[in-house]
């Protein structure tokens, strides 16, 4: 091959070559590795004074639930809370990292943080991953511009809603929001349909399951409700307990303090201003 | 039965329509938002501000057109700043142009520009996939447009008032919503003129019915205040 091009600086910018790799790995036939999912059933509600959102617990690999209380309602603000569904890992990241930045533009500005200027950031993170990063986010919070509710889907599209269910057991929620939402709730009423909703996921979707967490933002107040319902207690245990047999045996236990081990030698001069 | 993929790539499936009469345009477009069969958005609002002046209808996939119409609002903005009036729509339309021609490859948007200046008065302007750009008096797109051409070839006409226009794209919207299961939901209508912007609003059932179609029910409220059935009897 000719040298004839001058080596250019890497124009910058995700590069999604790898991405083409693994599709042609996968025509190939070669399953990938099965990565953590937030199976999921997400759901937010605007009510009278502000935002609800709600959340189940149940996080898959593939087929195992490999965590039966994880949080899947994740900080944003204190006045911005967001629910997370899809890739555990990209969820996670994706939120911790907006909130750092609004916590940033919180120290610039010294202002409230607004619910759309952290859609903006999520979104154009996720469009700039152009769907790899999978991540789809019910976000909710209220500022000095009122309660606000959206939806941002992995692609990068947000839809600004009075109610919205994301994640695997988002049909069943939507079911429940559709028949029962209606403007103007109160807190209680907004509780008990938010929890109606990802019960209705819970139990009829196979990714969502185990516990129910709700958040209630409202002007300057925020509650955050974890494990809010447990519909899914462990029945039955065992009185007499599990015995496993043919423990490690201790032979000898011998406990060296370390402090004996280092030598601290002073050296140098003191510090000085 | 495929499985449905509810965190899939949004698209629009989405009638959008935009036609001048005489004095401005009126813009309008269905709501729905569909990822595969399922409806990810009933209500939502496809025509979108690009400055005080000029909308667009935007269609095709719901990120790509959120993510240009943003950048074209923020080059406006600008424009308007450096020129020190009111944006023109031609240049409005040519913005949204330049973004979809040269980065054909990776955006897959149809839009309809629209609005009011003072030097030409109501303009339409589409920009379909490709990244073309045609003036035109009236502009339809989105997957529900392909059952309105026949119909605008009949009906259309030449300085109309803003009552016609506008009845005519409610109609026309309501029609495609008819025929194409990718559009649905309610109609949206902006109109602009030298007066300003209206918005308007046409919830599904007040829309007018067409061949087969069967009014709206409320199943749910039927059922629940009808009386219980008689228990039955061998």
């Amino acid at each position: 091959m000719s040298k004839a091009a001058v080596d250019l600086p890497p124009k910058g910018g995700f590069s999604f070559d790898l991405c083409k790799r693994n599709d042609m790995l996968a025509k190939k036939g070669l399953t990938g590795p099965s990565f953590r999912k937030t199976g999921t059933t997400i759901v937010g509600l605007i009510f009278q004074d502000g935002v609800i959102l709600g959340a189940d617990t149940r996080a898959t690999e593939g087929p195992i639930v490999c965590d039966k209380n994880c949080e899947k309602i994740h900080y944003m603000a204190p006045n911005i809370y967001c629910c997370g569904a899809g890739t555990a890992a990209d969820t996670e990241a994706v939120t911790d990292m907006v909130s750092s930045q609004l916590q940033l533009h919180r120290y610039h500005t010294g202002r409230e943080s607004r619910v759309i200027t952290a859609l903006t950031l999520l979104k154009k993170h996720l469009f700039s991953y152009q769907g790899y990063v999978s991540a789809a986010l019910v976000l909710g919070g209220v500022d000095c511009t009122g309660p606000h509710l959206h939806t941002i889907y992995p692609h990068g599209s947000t839809d600004t809603l009075p109610f919205a269910t994301m994640g695997s057991g988002s049909l069943a929620a939507m079911a429940m929001f559709e028949s029962k939402y209606k403007e103007g709730l109160s807190r209680d009423e907004g509780i008990q349909l938010v929890v109606e909703a990802i019960c209705s996921g819970i139990f009829n979707d196979l990714g969502s399951g185990s516990n129910v967490d709700v958040c209630v933002i409202t002007k300057g107040h925020k509650e955050y409700l974890r494990n809010h319902l447990l519909p899914n207690p462990r029945t039955y245990i065992n009185e007499k307990g599990y015995s496993f047999p043919k423990k490690t045996e201790v032979l000898m236990t011998k406990i060296t303090p370390l402090k004996e081990r280092v030598e601290i030698i002073e050296t140098g001069d003191a510090m000085e201003e | 039965m495929e499985s449905l993929d509810v965190d899939g790539p949004h698209s629009m499936g989405t009638t959008i329509i935009g036609v001048t009469y005489d004095g401005g345009v009126v813009l309008g477009a269905d709501s729905r938002t569909s990822t595969g069969v399922y409806v990810a958005n009933r209500a939502s609002d496809k025509i979108t501000q690009l400055t005080d002046n000029v909308y667009v209808c935007r269609s095709g996939s719901a990120a790509d057109s959120q993510i240009l119409s943003d950048y074209v609002r923020y080059f406006l903005h600008q424009h308007t700043i450096q020129l020190g009036q009111p944006a023109t729509v031609k240049v409005a339309a040519n913005l949204v142009r330049l973004l979809a021609y040269n980065n054909k490859n990776m955006l897959q948007t149809g839009l309809i520009v629209g609005g009011w200046d003072k030097y030409e008065g109501g303009k339409i302007y589409g920009v379909p996939l490709g990244g073309t750009i045609l003036e035109q008096p009236f502009a339809i797109g989105g997957s529900g447009s392909s059952y309105l051409y026949g119909f605008f070839d009949q009906v259309w006409k030449e300085g109309m008032t803003k009552e016609e226009a506008e009845s005519l794209v409610v109609k026309a919207v309501s029609l495609a919503i008819a025929r194409d299961g990718a559009s649905g939901g309610v109609v949206r209508t902006v109109v602009i003129n030298a007066d300003g912007v209206t918005r308007n609003f046409y919830p599904g059932d007040t829309l007018p019915l067409w061949h087969e179609e069967i009014p709206a029910q409320n199943s749910l409220l039927d059922i629940l205040s009808a009386p219980s059935p008689e228990p039955m009897s061998m």
